[in-house]
């Protein structure tokens, strides 16, 4: 099967079609996030946290972010920031008016924030995107350095990252790894399903002052049997009926904030509708 | 963009990054909006001790906004009750910190780099941090 990040950079891969068709994809939805839950079980956080997440696309692993304790996520529910180099889909994440503030950026060009910023940080699905440089003046080694050191500064001591990627092979794999060693992190991988076809792959980082140095033994042991559990599988969707993040969903969601005597933006006839930042 | 956000965002070219000038980006020609959320006592205690107040009043002043105090409130300051529990009242200070933080947004205009003066546009929110390759 042909990877996306062979065809096209992400900024063209992901157009309004394919960020629509990916967000609104049940069976995307359900694996977004259970990754996302497994990276945050990773993160093991404990109370409210300043977060930043890695080509957050269209929000739905920040949508996990921003739910709190009790409706599933640990410690939650915390503050974040995305990034994203695709334009269309930050649109989707507007249109969807996640909590998370959004920037449009790229990750192989560093992360710009003072040092000790985030208490963690997660990506899901994109760094695998760094290894393919898109102009003849870059390297993908410059641009995972770039990032793993920004990345590295901008996390305060103790914290930690969890990257799930899809590596191309080992080589790519070992050059990831080696990136973020670089920088300065302790770096270990975590395979779930390993050698089968779903095989997910983790890179769990440690900034010095943590529990864990150079290996991730310590955030792995007890995590033997784990399963995450995602209940919104498996009801199958009629035409016409109200999806999560459509017209008839924001309208809903409007009506339960207002009756929480919340100010919310007037509805137009542009609410639910496609949105996109023109620069 | 929430101004907490602000008291973290630094200039993203290489040159700047040593530069004490590259931080805070100073916003111009704004339109602010105000999107509300929920309070949320322990984020707000667990991030107090980390903003850079100096900045934040800078901040404050830039924008046209009511002028904070010399220093930073204490975190006890936070709340009346004692008992770190759910059910503590905010005081007046957490409240205005939590409007002026988390519900505080630059909706349009752009930050600008007070050591390389590179403007960063915000649309919708959203920021763009995309550099041309020469800046990198
Ligand atoms: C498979 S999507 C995952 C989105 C989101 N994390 C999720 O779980 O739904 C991969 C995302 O990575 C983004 N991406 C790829 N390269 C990037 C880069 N260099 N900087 C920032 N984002 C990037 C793409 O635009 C895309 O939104
Ligand atoms: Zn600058």
């Amino acid at each position: 099967m042909s990877r996306p990040e062979d065809i096209l950079p992400p900024d063209l891969f992901y157009n309004d079609t394919e960020s629509r068709k990916y967000t609104t994809s049940s069976r995307i939805q359900t694996i977004q996030s259970s990754m996302t839950h497994r990276a945050l079980s990773l993160l093991s956080l404990t109370s409210p946290s300043l977060i930043l997440d890695i080509g957050c696309g269209s929000g739905l692993s920040g949508e996990i972010l921003s739910a709190s304790a009790s409706e599933g996520t640990p410690g939650g529910p915390h503050v974040w920031i995305g990034f994203d180099i695709s334009s269309s889909m930050l649109g989707i994440a507007l249109e969807k008016e996640v909590e998370g503030d959004l920037f449009l950026a790229d990750a192989g060009q560093g992360v710009p924030f003072r040092a000790g910023t985030f208490d963690a940080a997660i990506s899901i699905s994109a760094i695998q995107w760094l290894c393919n440089a898109e102009t003849s003046e870059e390297s993908p080694a410059g641009r995972l350095s770039r990032f793993f050191n920004g990345l590295y500064a901008s996390l305060r001591r103790g914290g930690r990252a969890v990257c799930q990627f899809y590596p191309k092979n080992d080589v790519q794999k070992k050059m990831i790894s080696a990136a973020a060693i670089k920088a300065g992190f302790g770096a270990g991988l975590l395979e779930d399903d390993e050698g089968t076809k779903n095989a997910k792959t983790y890179l769990v980082l440690t900034v010095g002052g943590g529990d864990v140095r150079g290996d991730i033994t310590s955030v792995v042991a007890g995590m033997e049997g784990v399963d995450v559990e995602d209940h919104r599988r498996g009801v199958p969707r009629k035409r016409g009926e109200e999806r999560k993040g459509g017209k008839q969903w924001i309208m809903r969601k409007k009506e339960q904030m207002e009756r929480k005597g919340k100010v919310v933006k007037t509805n137009s006839k542009y609410t639910g509708r496609k949105r996109r930042i023109a620069f | 963009m929430k101004l907490l956000t602000l008291n973290f965002l630094t200039c993203a070219i290489k040159t700047c990054k040593s530069s004490p000038l590259s931080f805070p980006l100073h916003p111009r020609e704004v339109e602010l909006e105000i999107l509300e959320t929920d309070y949320n006592a322990v984020f707000l205690r667990n991030i107090l001790p980390r903003l850079e107040w100096e900045a934040l009043r800078v901040l404050a002043g830039e924008l046209g906004l009511p002028s904070l105090p010399e220093s930073s409130p204490d975190v006890s300051s936070l709340s009346t009750s004692s008992e770190e529990d759910d059910s503590e009242t905010p005081t007046q200070v957490a409240q205005d910190l939590h409007r002026l933080l988390l519900e505080t947004c630059i909706k349009e205009g752009k930050l600008v780099c007070g050591c390389c003066g590179h403007e960063y546009a915000v649309k919708e929110g959203v920021a763009n941090f995309l550099l041309p390759g020469h800046l990198v």
